[in-house]
Formats: C-alpha cells, sequence, structure tokens
C-alpha cells in the first residue's frame, strides 16, 4: 500500500470515534508517580477490549493508529470499533496465531494520574510472562466473564500475583451487560472473589461490574444501565490506588559505581531502594559493615539536604572506605539481613527449569554473586498449596528453596523491601534469565534455630520418635518443613529442657 | 557545614528550576538507574545520538547520570548524509559545549553506490544508509551495548521491547526469545560479540518528553518550532526545501508557510505538520491537542504492516 493513503485519508470508520482531545488540554502538572499495574484475564474475559478501551476513552489513541487499525482489522463489532485486539497485539507472530505471547507494556492517563500497564498473556504456560510484569505492578485487574464466574487461572493468577507483592486488586466483572446487568450475580461472584484475595492475604479488594465493549464502568459510567452499582468505575479506582510505598524502613542504597572525577571527590552513585538519608547520618557499609557519615547528597540539580526512596544520587562520606559497586550503603539502625544462607521463593522462567545442586548467578540490586539453589517445596496453583519438592523446579514452577551463598549476602525480606527482597538467577552457561526471586527469610547458620517472624507465636512439642515421624511424613508437615525446627533428644533431656523453660509453658 | 572550594565547583549552575513534578521525577530517576548500570557492567558502551528531542533528552540524562564526572562513552551518530542542514549544526554544538567524545559514521558503500532516498525508495535506503551502516558503526566500535532513545509508546512492537533489548552477534533481535526482566533488575551478562541494546526512556511517552524538555530547558534543533520555511508537497508529505540534492518533479513548485517538525531524520523521508508552534509552551499546548502520532510523518513506518518490527529484527535500532 502506498504511503500516501493512511496520510492523508482519515475518513475511515474508526476514525470518526475519535473523540477530540480538546477538552482535555490541562494535563499540565501530575501530582503523583505514574500507577504501575498488570492486567491478569483471557482473551476469552475480553482483556483485549478492556485495555483497548482504556486506551480508546482516555483517548491515548491517535487517529493515525485508529486508521492503521481499521485498515488492519476491516470488519469492526456491532458498535462501530475497531478491533482492539489488533492495536495491542505488537507482534507479527502474535497477530498471526491469534495469542498475545508477551509482556506488553501501554500508557495512559487522565487529568489526575499516568498509567502503565503489563499486558500480560492469560495462558498457563506463560506464567513466566505474568510474574515478569507483576513484578513491577502496583495493583493487578483480574477479570472474569460474568456469565461463568471465578475460573481456576483467575485463582491462579490473583496467588501468583499475592505471590509478587501485590496488595490492591480489582476484580473486573465484565460482560455484566451479557446476564441483562444482574446485580446478584455481580455480587455473588466479587463475594466469593473477596474471600479468595483475602485469604491471600490482598486487602485492597474492588469489584467492579463492567462491560468493556460498551465501555460502561470502565471509564466512562454504567450509572444508566446499572443504577444499583455506586462503587467506583475502574479509572476512578486506579486513580484512587496507591503507589507501591517508599517503604519505611531503613536507608537501602545499593551502589551502582563509584565515581571520581577527581582527586578530591569520591561519590557512589545508586537509586535509593528504602528510607531516607540526610546528610550527618550515620550508615553501614554491607557486607564489610564499615560504618562512616554521610557529608554530602549530590545531584546535578543541587546539593541536596535529603534523599528519599526512588531517588538517583551520588552519595559522598565523611571518610576514605572502602565501597565497590554491589555493596550496599544502609542506615545504621534497621539493617537488612547479611548471611550465607536465605530462604526463598522463586519462579522458574526457562524451558531447562532450576537445577538442584547447580551454581547460578545470583543478581540483587547491583550486586552479582554465586549461588547454589535447593528446592524445599513447590506450589500447586490450583489448589494453592505448597507441596514437598526437592527435585528440579520446571518453567513456571513457584518454588520454596534455600539459598547457599559463598560470600556473604546482604537482604531484605521481599515483603519489607521489595527492590532489595528480589533477585533474579542467570544460567552460567546460557547467560539467559533462568528464574525471579523473592527472599523470605535468613536462615540460620548450621545448627542454629528459626527464629520466624516477629511476633510470630511457636509452640514446642515433646514427642515419641515414632509418632513425631508420622506427622513429618504427612503431607502438611511437609509442605512447611522449612518453618519448623526439629532437635532429637533423649526423654531426660526433653524433660529437663521442659523444667528449664519455667512456668511460661 | 562550609564547603571547600572544589567542593563549590559541584554546586550546580546558578539558575534555580522548579522541581520536577513525581511523574516527571519516578520517570527520570529510572533514567539515570539505567545509564548507570549499563555503564558499570558493560566494558564499551556507546549512545546512539541521533540529533531528535528524544536524543536530546537522552543525553540530559546521561549528563545528570554521570554528574560530577564525565559522560563516561563516545556518542554515536549514523549520518546519512541526508540529514537536515541544522541537525548537524546543532550536533556539533553541543559534542562541543558539553565536551562529549562523538563518532561520527557514514556508510561509504552507500555513498559510493549513491544509495539516496530518491533513486532507491524509503526501505533499501534505509536499510543500507542506517540499519547496515548503524552495524558497521557498532562492530567497528567493537561496543557491547548501545543506549537508544526509543519509547515503547511510539510503535506497537516497540511496546514489547525490553530496557536491556538483547542482540546477537550479527545484530538480530528475537522478539520471541527476549530475557524475561523483573523489577529493576537487569541481567548485563552476554557472550563475546553479542550486544544489548539500552532503552532508559522506554516508560516515557511522547508529552512526557516534551515536557521534561520544558521543565529541564533542554536545547533542541530549532527546526522543532514552527517558523516560515520553504516545502514541497510530495506522496502527501511537506518536505523542506532547502537542500539543493532536493530535485522538483513535474508539476511540484516551492512553497512558503508555517511550518514545523514533529520528529527528525532524513529530510526526504521526514514530513513536515503546519503549525504556529513557535516556541516551547506552544507545542505542547499543541501536542496535548493533537489526535495523530508523532511516527505519522515517517515514511518508513507505513512500508508494509508490521514494519518496523521486520526492520528491528533485522538490526535496525
Amino acid at each position: 500500500m502506498s504511503a500516501t493513503a493512511t496520510a492523508t485519508t482519515t475518513p475511515v470508520a474508526a476514525s470518526a470515534n475519535v473523540i477530540p482531545f480538546a477538552e482535555s488540554a490541562a494535563r499540565v502538572s501530575r501530582d503523583t508517580r505514574p500507577l504501575r499495574l498488570i492486567t491478569c484475564g483471557s482473551v476469552d474475559d475480553g482483556k483485549s477490549t478492556l485495555i483497548g478501551r482504556l486506551l480508546w476513552d482516555t483517548k491515548a489513541v491517535k487517529e493515525d493508529q485508529a486508521a492503521t487499525l481499521a485498515r488492519d482489522s476491516g470488519a469492526q463489532n456491532d458498535l462501530g470499533l475497531p478491533d482492539f485486539a489488533l492495536l495491542l497485539d505488537g507482534l507479527q507472530a502474535e497477530r498471526e496465531q491469534g495469542i498475545t505471547i508477551d509482556v506488553a507494556y501501554r500508557y495512559f492517563s487522565t487529568d489526575r494520574r499516568s498509567f502503565i500497564v503489563a499486558d500480560t498473556p492469560g495462558h498457563e504456560q506463560y506464567t513466566r510472562n505474568m510474574v515478569t510484569g507483576a513484578s513491577t505492578a502496583d495493583l493487578a485487574i483480574l477479570l472474569a466473564d460474568a456469565r461463568v464466574g471465578l475460573l481456576e487461572q483467575t485463582r491462579r493468577h490473583a496467588t501468583i500475583a499475592a505471590l509478587m507483592g501485590i496488595r490492591q486488586f480489582v476484580l473486573a466483572v465484565n460482560k455484566i451487560d451479557l446476564i441483562g446487568y444482574d446485580k446478584a450475580v455481580f455480587e455473588k461472584i466479587a463475594a466469593e472473589f473477596r474471600e479468595f484475595g483475602l485469604a491471600l492475604g490482598v486487602r485492597q479488594i474492588t469489584a467492579i461490574p463492567m462491560s468493556a465493549l460498551k465501555g460502561e464502568n470502565v471509564v466512562l459510567s454504567g450509572t444508566e444501565a446499572m443504577p444499583w452499582y455506586e462503587g467506583p468505575t475502574l479509572i476512578e479506582a486506579l486513580e484512587l490506588a496507591t503507589s507501591r510505598s517508599t517503604q519505611a524502613g531503613g536507608f537501602r542504597l545499593p551502589v551502582q559505581r563509584v565515581v571520581r572525577p577527581g582527586e578530591s571527590f569520591r561519590g557512589y552513585q545508586g537509586t535509593v531502594s528504602g528510607g531516607a538519608i540526610k546528610p550527618g547520618d550515620s550508615v553501614a557499609v554491607l557486607p564489610s559493615g564499615t560504618v562512616a557519615n554521610v557529608k554530602q547528597i549530590v545531584t546535578f540539580d543541587l546539593v541536596r539536604n535529603a534523599a528519599v526512596a526512588g531517588d538517583a544520587i551520588t552519595l559522598v562520606l565523611d571518610r576514605q572506605v572502602d565501597v565497590a559497586r554491589g555493596d550496599i550503603i544502609v542506615s545504621i539502625d534497621g539493617q537488612p539481613m547479611t548471611g550465607t544462607s536465605f530462604d526463598a521463593q522463586l519462579v522458574s522462567l526457562q524451558p531447562g527449569g532450576i537445577e538442584p545442586g547447580k551454581r547460578y548467578w545470583l543478581k540483587s540490586g547491583a550486586r552479582r554473586q554465586r549461588v547454589t539453589i535447593e528446592p524445599t517445596s513447590q506450589l500447586d496453583l490450583s489448589t494453592g498449596q505448597w507441596k514437598p519438592h526437592a527435585s528440579l523446579l520446571s518453567m513456571n514452577a513457584i518454588g520454596k528453596v534455600h539459598l547457599s551463598f559463598e560470600e556473604p549476602a546482604v537482604f531484605d525480606a521481599y515483603e519489607q523491601n521489595r527492590a532489595t527482597g528480589a533477585f533474579i538467577l542467570i544460567d552460567p552457561d546460557t547467560l539467559n534469565t533462568v528464574a525471579g526471586g523473592m527472599v523470605t527469610a535468613k536462615r540460620a547458620d548450621i545448627g542454629g534455630i528459626h527464629r520466624g517472624k516477629e511476633g510470630e507465636q511457636r509452640v514446642v512439642l515433646s514427642l515419641p520418635a515414632d509418632l513425631a515421624e508420622q506427622l513429618m511424613a504427612s503431607e502438611l508437615f511437609a509442605s512447611r518443613r522449612d518453618e519448623a525446627d526439629i532437635r532429637r533428644l533423649t526423654a531426660a533431656e526433653a524433660a529437663e529442657f521442659f523444667s528449664n523453660a519455667g512456668s511460661d509453658i | 557545614m562550609s564547603l571547600s572550594a572544589q567542593e563549590t565547583e559541584i554546586r550546580n549552575p546558578p539558575v534555580s528550576r522548579p522541581p520536577l513534578d513525581p511523574h516527571l521525577k519516578a520517570l527520570e530517576n529510572e533514567a539515570i538507574h539505567i545509564f548507570r548500570e549499563v555503564a558499570a557492567e558493560f566494558e564499551n558502551p556507546v549512545m546512539l545520538y541521533s540529533i531528535g528531542k528524544d536524543s536530546s533528552v537522552l543525553l540530559h540524562l546521561a549528563r545528570k547520570a554521570f554528574f560530577p564526572g564525565r559522560v563516561p562513552f563516545p556518542l554515536l551518530h549514523v549520518d546519512t548524509t541526508w540529514k537536515f542542514k541544522e541537525m548537524i549544526e546543532f550536533r556539533d554544538q553541543i559534542a562541543e559545549k558539553y565536551d562529549l567524545d562523538l563518532v561520527v559514521h557514514t556508510n561509504k558503500r552507500g555513498v559510493e553506490e549513491n544509495i539516496t532516498p530518491f533513486t532507491h525508495g524509503s526501505a533499501f535506503y534505509t536499510d543500507v544508509m542506517k540499519t547496515e551502516a548503524l552495524k558497521q558503526a557498532l562492530d567497528a566500535g567493537g561496543y557491547d551495548a548501545a543506549f537508544g532513545g526509543a519509547r515503547r509508546d511510539e510503535e506497537a512492537s516497540r511496546a514489547k521491547e525490553r530496557i536491556y533489548s538483547f542482540r546477537t552477534p550479527d545484530h538480530k533481535w528475537d522478539p520471541r526469545n527476549q530475557r524475561p526482566e523483573l523489577w529493576n533488575i537487569y541481567n548485563g551478562m552476554i557472550k563475546k560479540g553479542e550486544s544489548v541494546r539500552a532503552f532508559p526512556l522506554s516508560n516515557w511517552t511522547e508529552v512526557d518528553i516534551w515536557r521534561y524538555i520544558q521543565a529541564e530547558d533542554i536545547p533542541l534543533v530549532p527546526l522543532y518550532y514552527a517558523a516560515e520555511r520553504p516545502y514541497v508537497e510530495r506522496d502527501g508529505m511537506m518536505i523542506l526545501a532547502e537542500d539543493p540534492r532536493l530535485e522538483l518533479k513535474p508539476g511540484e513548485e516551492i512553497q512558503h508557510g508555517m511550518i514545523r517538525f514533529r520528529t527528525l531524520g532524513c529530510f526526504p523521508l521526514t514530513g513536515a505538520i503546519r503549525s504556529t508552534a513557535s516556541n516551547l509552551e506552544e507545542v505542547i499546548a499543541e501536542l496535548e491537542i493533537a489526535t495523530v502520532s508523532e511516527r505519522q510523518g515517517r515514511a518508513i513506518d507505513r512500508d508494509q504492516s508490521g514494519s518496523m518490527e521486520k526492520k528491528k529484527r533485522e538490526g535496525y535500532f
């Protein structure tokens, strides 16, 4: 086709639907960071239509893109709208196969806020792509078809999103028009999902009845069709969502580079990944533990009097200390965990899987080091249960593992700090990224005792060895084996232990 | 605490700007993080510098990322010899002003064989003078990482590109087999001969670019601002008529009008738009009510559907 046609002729049917942009001319200042979200669901749930609708109704689709869309899709739906899936599926291979095979990022904004959507496929074998999209997301939109309710797939997606640390869910109950805007059906699905989400530890759950195709309760109000619904539209819910907190807690600066433009200046460059810092504060350099004070915070714009999580800065210390790329500068109070043995959860991303006992490269922050992986259990996504598993974690498997380092490593628990609790594994042979992982706890050195979470209640039992062995062989016990401490004692030693423990028992 | 003489040197130019809004600040922080990570992990990075607005933003961010140090890698400009004259002037001024190492590469073979956008059509010309030239330059420099100013909102195939986009030794991109990219942890491990294209502006949109240029007062090639300029209408595009190599076809005539460019490339392939926006504020105001995407002015995207993906697979940036 010639170059002229699309450029100069716009009277394609689709462009008639492009609403002039003029009324939104005042998008000048946005006082919040972009909200990053992930959409989970399948083509059948209407995911492409939903995202297309978000882009369309926020005017993120430009006229010529709409024209290309109309040219490529030819036919339009009943409402005269183009096939949104074509707008989204960027790669030729996908268009040919009619499926989405990778993560794509979309951008749209309202007067109040800008949004980055990670659009990921719904097919089971692409768990890895969803994990990729979820890793940076503040919020997950889960799609359900109002006609069929929650599917196993919906639960899988919710489980993965929760595992990746997403604590805000929106359940989009789509195609509500096809069940006659039935309030009772919506409420049943919403209640069922809320219960499931709470069990996953997700407290922020908004369920919204909508028709993405008709644009009801997506960007525009659906009140006319659903006067019974008083909650927010999708875009309102997104505008009100919180960006991932800048991580209260201790200061963390993973050092990316050391800058020495002259004899007298030595600065440590990195992005603050937790807490805040100001000149005069005392810091420790990990893993060595050397202590110094902050002399200056330097940026291109000015010498600053404070920096907070998210800021890319150059830090100057008040004395000569040995700091290299990969070290972490942290506040003296509230330091991260330093050690050679950690518990983690990881997602296996490549066909070769994750092999027990193999040495991988682990990268976290700016630090790369050797690690050996020992799987202990695997998550069954259909039941949400962890099952004992010590062998290869195949592609898309989610496992609990032990990490063993040759040199000291530094982590926060992922739940406390996403930036300093996350890592990737790199295969030393292919150099490909083979896993994404989240540290849960430091393991006590050999012979030590599990410390558990702060405030966690624990029970010490003393049992006959044969009974203990039967209990330990049970599936329930095995699935949580790594949370338990076991010592074999004589009956006399056990009796003495309990008498020493005193009156609390 | 008082500052010593040397410390005062790293104080900023006295111009104080209002702080960036959190949205732009977040984008800036992300870009600086990527710059530092690539510079630390790769042996021989280079920054592709196309002189356009995105490159100007990219350069500004690089200077910020490494301050108070120098930008620790060269800038590479692939000169097709068909760029706007004002672009080349601007390039040389900037390189001098900011004390940058500038590498300019032209595909000599293409020049010798007289491959021009007028004689060979945009697809073949782009392949030889841009894609092939870029590969030559990257090979010649032995660069293992190349920064580019591509944004995911530009075009559908870019929407799926990673921030570290892996390339084979012959510069091929395999969109179906990209490395997973989680959190902001980038895998910079490659084998000899392989390379990475790094895109610090991945998450920026066109509006972000303009608002950042405004907030940071970044100099641009004047062609982005409307002025009375001579042009010729051809294939539905307004082509700037100031280069003597532009030969008029029968029926064509040079017209004059207020025009500007939304993107800058090779002048015969880059269409102007009619506009009266002669300064940054007016350009942004115009942009915010625009209903046409910026790549509309680019002839190469329209050669065929999926054309950008094809070009990228072959090694185009």
